[in-house]
């Protein structure tokens, strides 16, 4: 397990990678479902406001 | 051949709708896909013979450049065709692919600085293919910049459109710029002429991970570009249903 996680003498490099690259793919998606969240919100105000208005 | 179907997609109810429906059968293949390629790369792949475990650095840096380049591509199609044929839903889905895209090229960026630096003693050179890279990376962030910068709708599509179209230039030149230059970074070893120069050990998880990478990017694109066309509508009571059931829910 400890030469698996030493990735022979590259773990930093190696590591850092994945970090980053799942890191980036999970915040995208965070994101991507944050911004359709708040825009069926602001679409439903908006909707809200337009049959409360004489 | 019918067109009915390209046009259909212009109208904003019925992308909506199809982009929902769609989503999931892009995300869960993503998901399975990416882990099982990253599994396979990181543990099961075996070790290359010059670079020992650094290799396995291109798992993540060599689909995240291919969707770097697939995306940008995407994003200029889309902004054409909003430009030409004055579809917003395709205005939508160029603004949806920018974020993604940008993403892709950073971390294609930065993996390759890590795989550099203990491969050729630098973090960084002014090699053709990095820097082009690193232009790609400018043009998806002026998109986006431009975009926000501009508050009148209709002219953010089209002046943030033509960008996208002008940048385009930049795909082919960041692709074959380790064919055309005297180049450090290593010339393609997949899409070449006289078949993949790499084992089929190594080959199939990076194939693997491509495909989980394209459905995701896909997947992730539909999400944004429902949020796009949600944010474009101001009536219309298609999005009355559409919003109904989740804001109920929330």
């Amino acid at each position: 397990m400890s030469e698996f996680l030493h990735m022979s003498g590259y773990a930093v490099y190696v590591w850092t990678s994945y970090f980053v690259g799942v890191g980036a793919l999970l915040l995208n998606v965070w994101w991507a479902r944050r911004n359709l969240a708040r825009a069926r919100l602001a679409a439903a105000r908006r909707l809200a406001m337009r049959e409360d208005s004489p | 051949m019918s067109w009915a179907w390209f046009h259909r997609f212009g109208s904003p109810p019925y992308f909506y709708r199809v982009a929902g429906l769609l989503t999931p059968w892009f995300a869960w293949p993503a998901a399975v896909l990416l882990v099982v390629g990253l599994f396979w790369g990181l543990v099961v792949s075996p070790p290359d013979r010059l670079q020992g475990d650094a290799y396995r650095i291109i798992y993540i840096h060599v689909p995240n450049s291919w969707l770097s380049l697939m995306s940008y591509s995407a994003m200029a199609v889309s902004a054409a065709i909003g430009l030409i044929w004055r579809i917003k839903v395709a205005h939508a889905v160029a603004a949806a692919i920018a974020p993604a895209g940008a993403a892709f090229t950073a971390v294609s960026l930065l993996t390759g600085m890590l795989w550099g630096q203990p491969m050729w003693g630098t973090y960084w050179a002014w090699d053709p293919r990095i820097v082009f890279e690193l232009v790609l990376l400018f043009f998806f962030l002026g998109y986006i910049a431009l975009r926000s910068a501009i508050d009148d709708l209709n002219r953010a599509d089209r002046t943030s459109a033509v960008l996208a179209i002008v940048g385009v230039v930049n795909v082919p030149i960041v692709h074959y710029s380790v064919i055309w230059w005297n180049s450090l970074h290593q010339a393609p070893s997949v899409l070449r002429a006289d078949g993949p120069s790499m084992p089929i050990e190594m080959l199939a998880p990076l194939l693997v991970c491509f495909l989980g990478f394209t459905c995701y990017f896909v997947a992730v694109m539909l999400v944004r570009a429902r949020a796009e066309v949600l944010h474009r509508e101001r009536g219309g009571d298609w999005i009355r249903d559409a919003v109904a059931a989740h804001v109920d829910r929330a």
